[in-house]
């Protein structure tokens, strides 16, 4: 069942990625319908696919990389389905897809091992943290992707090329707006999964805080993100400044979660 | 029966002529009248805009009525026909059924895909109805251009993009500033261009207006017009942070704007982007300006730049509009060959042997051993009855056919006895807008 579902999610979010590449090239009210379906029904598989996994297992599925990915890709396309619905912004698709659909590839090839609940993460605020940690993931990376576009925008203002993929694009507005939106969401999350980690690691190995390395980056990716958030709330900082930014700190989020993974638990 | 288009348009007359050959709407009725008196012309529809003069109508002598519409806008206008005639085109038939779909798709147009021509030629199709000037022929062929002109202009992107200089500043800022609605224009100077622009952005729903000039009499008075509100030159700097879109075209010899200034005025608005376009020259905007962060320079050469890839999108547009026109051409003139005589009296006559044969075949399938004389017998005489029914009507035909108007009788008959003809398509027999 598992497996059924999730090759029938790879399957949906390829064709998904694939139209919404299109939609770059052709201007098409079928194809950006289309590519939205798709999509859609990949997340429900997904969505499906993850809880007969959660069911089976008696917990969420994160307990290895390959969990861990594939959750995150769920959640990245969640959102982004969320902020279509909201902003009507086809484009934005084009840039957050093929992300998600990378992180699933990159979850289908990696050794699904089948593992004992180790007992250091039967603790209600692991979940807890986990959870908020990944949806905050999930918003960064709708922030990651707006920052591209915004970017890619910008230049072709600037050097006054006019072309195609110039008329595709939302205005620099808009993605400065969506861009701030999503930083609204993830920033705070990001906060609660921080604090509520160190709870748990102080349950676990008794220190709130062991600086390891996962601890390490986590704080580091917050700094960065604070220091956006902070600089666009007092003295107004936006484009192509905030857009830099918010590359970095996904950059940094994404060492984080996928280079870090020998800290306190796994 | 066939359709003729006489006219001249902008690709073939000056303005002068084309003044010359114009029609005044308020005077429209006696042209028409005149026009439809002609002989062998049976309808007729006037046509006159200010890039344009036609005239559509419809004759059973191509050559004739060509010649007979030519020589009719000639003396109506009361210019030599010598001096005319080399500036008018005409079509006949299925060239004549393009030409004015391609009109009215605005292919034709000195900006392909303007808006207007469709609704000039609906005013005008407007009065040829009024005035009964239009019968079925034309009465269908415009509804049938209007459809087509529709369906272009939803299928293709024809008209989708700026091909004016200030539309395309409209555009531009959009793809910057996003919506319009809470946004501030500032003009600095007076040109003709930057009041037009000025106007397109508060069309576009742009908040309110500053404006600036040398002479605060002349500033205060545009400000008045667009009920905006005058600076005067010298506390430009005052308050340019609270423009989001700058249009600059004064007459000054040097620089008026440099990015020091835009630095601070940025700063100053929290970095929310900034507009500027310069119509000015020399320059009144340094080009240094673009190299801030958050602000964007355009001149009137970027503008052109994007109005000429508009217009060449516009023109590939258009190639796809003229495959929509041949499948519309295609049905159209099945519809108007139906409407000729031998077809008609061919399909009336199967249509009667049809239902004489139905009803024969129930009668005698309920009637047992019927001996095969009276068979032979009731097959004569319904095809008797039938012959007798059809004949006045197949003669009346006949000889309409030689008169003008048989299309009146065809299309009646065809209505009235439901014959097969090459309309499927629904009729839009009601004018928009």
């Amino acid at each position: 069942m598992t497996h059924l579902f999730f090759y029938l999610t790879l399957v949906l979010y390829g064709c998904a990625t694939t139209a919404y590449l299109a939609c770059l090239f052709r201007t098409s009210d079928w194809l950006t319908r289309w590519a939205s379906r798709l999509l859609a029904a990949g997340c429900i598989s997904h969505g499906l696919s993850t809880i007969h996994l959660a069911s089976q297992a008696g917990h969420l599925p994160l307990t290895n990389m390959q969990e861990s990915l594939s959750f995150f890709s769920l959640l990245i396309v969640a959102t982004f389905l969320l902020f279509e619905r909201r902003y009507k912004v086809t484009t934005l698709g084009s840039f957050v897809t093929p992300v998600a659909l990378v992180m699933l590839i990159l979850a289908s090839a990696l050794h699904g091992e089948v593992r004992q609940l180790p007992p250091i993460l039967q603790s209600n605020w692991f979940w807890f943290h986990a959870l908020l940690a990944f949806i905050s993931y999930a918003a960064f990376a709708i922030a990651f992707g707006v920052a591209v576009m915004y970017l890619i925008q910008r230049h072709f203002l600037k050097a006054k090329h006019f072309g195609g993929l110039f008329q595709k694009l939302p205005s620099l507005e808009t993605l400065d707006e969506i861009s701030y939106r999503s930083l609204a969401v993830g920033f705070p999350l990001l906060t609660f999964a921080i604090i509520s980690g160190a709870i748990w690691s102080e349950q676990a190995v008794g220190s709130y805080w062991v600086w390891d390395p996962k601890q390490t980056w986590s704080l580091i990716t917050w700094f960065i993100y604070a220091a956006l958030l902070h600089g666009r709330l007092t003295i107004g900082w936006r484009g192509k400044r905030a857009a830099i930014l918010s590359i970095i700190g996904f950059i940094v989020l994404l060492i984080t979660f996928l280079g870090m993974k020998h800290s306190i638990t796994w | 029966m066939n359709i003729i288009v006489v006219g001249l348009s902008h690709k073939t007359a000056t303005v002068e002529l084309r003044e010359k050959v114009a029609f005044s709407p308020n005077l429209i009725e006696k042209p028409l009248r005149d026009l439809v008196a002609l002989d062998d012309i049976v309808e007729g529809v006037i046509v006159s805009t200010c890039n344009r003069v036609e005239i559509y109508a419809t004759t059973r002598d191509i050559a004739g009525g060509i010649a007979r519409i030519k020589r009719f806008l000639a003396d109506h206008h009361r210019i030599s026909l010598e001096t005319l005639e080399p500036h008018l085109y005409s079509h006949h038939s299925e060239a004549a059924i393009r030409h004015v779909f391609r009109v009215a798709s605005s292919l034709d147009s000195m900006v392909v895909g303007e808006p207007q021509i469709l609704g000039q030629i609906k005013t005008s199709y407007g009065y040829a109805a009024e005035y009964k000037s239009s019968g079925i022929i034309l009465n269908r062929f415009l509804h049938k251009a209007f459809s087509v002109a529709k369906r272009v202009r939803t299928e293709t992107r024809i008209a989708s993009s700026a091909v004016s200089v200030a539309f395309a500043a409209v555009e531009l800022a959009k793809k910057i500033l996003g919506d319009l609605s809470d946004k501030t224009v500032m003009l600095i100077g007076a040109g003709e261009m930057c009041e037009l622009a000025a106007k397109h952005f508060l069309n576009s729903g742009a908040r309110g207006v500053m404006v600036t000039n040398r002479t605060f009499e002349r500033a205060e008075r545009l400000a008045a017009d667009f009920g905006g509100e005058a600076v005067p030159f010298d506390e430009l700097f005052q308050h340019l942070h609270r423009a989001d879109i700058v249009l600059s075209s004064t007459g000054a010899p040097h620089c008026i704007i440099g990015p020091k200034d835009v630095e601070e005025v940025v700063k100053r608005r929290r970095f929310k982007p900034m507009f500027f376009i310069d119509i000015a020259v020399p320059r009144d905007i340094d080009t240094k300006v673009d190299d801030v962060e958050n602000a964007y320079l355009f001149t009137v050469d970027d503008l052109q730049e994007i109005v000429q890839a508009n217009l060449a999108q516009r023109n590939r547009e258009a190639e796809k509009a003229e495959e929509i026109i041949d499948q519309e051409i295609g049905q159209f003139y099945k519809w108007l060959s139906s409407l000729e005589v031998t077809p008609t009296i061919v399909a009336l006559r199967s249509r009667f042997d049809e239902i004489r044969r139905a009803e024969l075949e129930k009668t005698m399938a309920g009637w047992k051993d019927l001996p095969p004389e009276a068979e032979k017998r009731l097959e004569a005489l319904t095809m008797a009855i039938t012959n007798k029914l059809l004949h006045a009507p197949t003669a009346a035909l006949k000889r309409a056919g030689q008169g003008g108007r048989i299309d009146l009788y065809v299309d009646a008959l065809r209505q009235l006895f439901d014959l097969q003809t090459g309309h499927q398509e629904d009729d839009e027999l009601e004018l928009e807008e």
